[in-house]
């Protein structure tokens, strides 16, 4: 059974949804991934936009935005932005998916300057919504390509906020709780440490060796006790996806 | 009660002017005002301070066309693409022209925007801490709150000359009736000096009146009032027309270039005086093709006395 990476990514994506999540659902591969959770194991996850829809059941046509038009229907609540973002204020939205240009060792993101502020060497689009989600979610998982020129051992800005410097960078900065828990790349998924907040190799994906892991990442990547291959997707998820993003708009092109 | 009727043209002229600070695009990638985009780039509107949450291709396109002088955003690009390449050029490059950036995330352009519309200089948060965008002075600042002691940052209320409210409909009077996921729209309108309400229906105020929950914008604080139908193209129109995702790719392979933008800009901005000669180079036939199909009518309610 043939799958890309991305479809994999979704898969992955999908698991770390629990049922009684309210996401922050953004678009791409975690839109997807939400969809196919609300189909299968987390059918009373709560999905929210930040354009101001909430939903709890997956839109029935593939979306390329948030603001496309099928996304209104059946949902249950339109409103404004400041509602959505008040619910992430307040502790209310227990997992987020954000992507990110650069990620680095404490799981901080860039998606602004490559280079810094001052010395800007492409400028990104932005924050949008990403760096509330990292600061103000409960959990987080991150979705990028892995590339050694994304994984740093310092992103050059910091966009929205991993664990910062390490361990308790997030109290000292006055953020309450919350911090990734997973990053979902095109060559494994990691985690990280509990007490030093660096992340960690978890599972690397079939047909990527460790050493590909390791070499992609920009520092002295550490690795959990036992190095799992990733589960692949089954035929039913895989079926589900394809069903949803169609043309391989998002699965089947490297945009990440 | 003033005439509030205008073409898009008029409203441009009269209501937006030189050094203006404009709100749009506040529904995000839905009901994003192009027309109106489009008529300001023609109007040679100069040193713009453009705000808003996340930009889908307008503020790439008004960037480069040289009308922008500074940009107040969280985002700015083309979705479904990636970067947007005229964002890229005038940072990196200064091309056509140098332009300030002041980087927000979604939250903080909301707070800052609220803020103005509650008439405070500033809303505390708890977003923003420990990122870059706290660096520097302005426009962020920190504060040790005096009840709980915790740490907060405070956005403060961005100067707002106008806003562009791109809606289903209204009546005369401005009172506009807007569905969908309204992002900042509503926040923007209360926020600013000056509204422009752009929208594909003018109706009689007695739609309006039998349905108040729906009023976004009441028409007391709106200046202009244009119909446009289409005047959202290529973004979606809730009940109306879907996203034109082809527009999208298309100007993200054309714009690459500077060369490649400034012939879009010729053929789809200046090449055109207005949006129905705009939506005859769209074609009927593709516009035939985004119309919504599906309708979905809202059962009626009884506001009964």
């Amino acid at each position: 059974m043939n799958y890309t990476m991305q479809e994999l990514m979704v898969v992955a994506g999908a698991r770390e949804v629990h049922d009684d999540d309210v996401v922050f659902v953004g678009m791409r591969l975690p839109l997807l991934a939400f969809q196919l959770a609300k189909s299968t194991h987390a059918p009373h996850a709560i999905g929210i936009f930040e354009n101001g829809i909430l939903r709890d059941r997956p839109a029935g046509h593939a979306l390329y935005t948030m603001g496309d038009t099928p996304n209104i229907e059946g949902a249950i609540w339109t409103t404004s932005m400041l509602d959505i973002m008040s619910l992430l204020q307040s502790g209310r939205v227990s997992l987020g998916f954000i992507g990110g240009a650069e990620v680095d060792r404490f799981g901080n993101l860039n998606t602004t300057y490559i280079g810094g502020r001052e010395n800007v060497q492409v400028r990104l689009p932005g924050s949008g919504g990403g760096s509330d989600i990292a600061s103000l979610s409960k959990r987080l998982v991150i979705v990028m390509n892995h590339e050694k020129r994304r994984f740093l051992e310092r992103v050059s800005y910091l966009t929205s906020p991993g664990y910062g410097d390490g361990r308790n960078w997030r109290e000292r900065k006055g953020l309450r709780g919350g911090g990734p828990c997973a990053v979902i790349t095109t060559k494994a998924i990691l985690r990280f440490d509990t007490e030093t907040k660096e992340m960690i190799l978890d599972s690397v994906h079939r047909g990527v060796a460790i050493e590909e892991v390791i070499e992609n990442t920009g520092w002295d990547l550490k690795l959990t006790q036992k190095i799992e291959k990733t589960k692949p997707p089954t035929r039913s998820e895989l079926r589900f996806i394809r069903k949803n993003d169609p043309n391989g708009f998002w699965t089947k092109m490297s945009r990440y | 009660m003033a005439q509030k009727i205008f073409s898009m043209k008029e409203a441009v002229l009269h209501f937006i002017q030189d050094g203006d600070s404009i709100a749009m695009g506040a529904a995000l990638e839905a009901a994003i005002p192009f027309a109106v985009g489009h008529e300001i780039i023609r109007q040679k509107k100069k040193d713009l301070t453009l705000i808003g949450p996340i930009s889908d291709m307008l503020f790439d396109q008004l960037i480069g066309s040289g009308c922008v002088k500074k940009v107040v955003a969280a985002w700015v690009g083309n979705v479904i693409m990636g970067v947007g390449y005229n964002m890229r050029r005038a940072v990196e490059e200064k091309i056509p022209r140098k332009i300030e950036v002041e980087d927000h995330t979604n939250f903080s352009i909301a707070l800052s925007l609220q803020a103005g519309a509650m008439g405070i200089p500033f809303i505390p948060t708890k977003s923003l801490l420990g990122t870059g965008m706290m660096l520097g002075e302005d426009p962020f600042k920190e504060m040790e709150c005096p009840y709980t002691k915790e740490k907060l940052a405070l956005v403060p209320s961005l100067k707002r000359d106008v806003a562009i409210v791109q809606a289903q409909r209204a009546d005369e009077d401005g009172n506009t009736h807007f569905w969908g996921g309204s992002g900042v729209t509503k926040e923007a309108a209360l926020a600013a000096r000056k509204v422009i309400v752009v929208v594909e229906e003018l109706v009689n105020q007695k739609v309006i009146r039998r349905d108040p929950n729906r009023t976004l914008i009441p028409g007391f604080l709106v200046d202009a009032v244009v119909l446009e139908p289409w005047g959202a193209h290529p973004s979606p129109m809730q009940g109306y027309y879907n996203r034109d995702h082809e527009k999208y790719i298309s100007y993200h392979h054309e714009s690459r270039e500077r060369e490649g933008y400034m012939k879009w800009l010729e053929k789809w901005v200046f090449g055109v005086k207005d949006r129905k000669e705009y939506l005859t180079l769209v074609g009927e036939e593709k516009m035939r093709g985004l119309l919504v199909k599906r309708h979905r009518k809202s059962l009626p309610i009884d506001y009964g006395f």
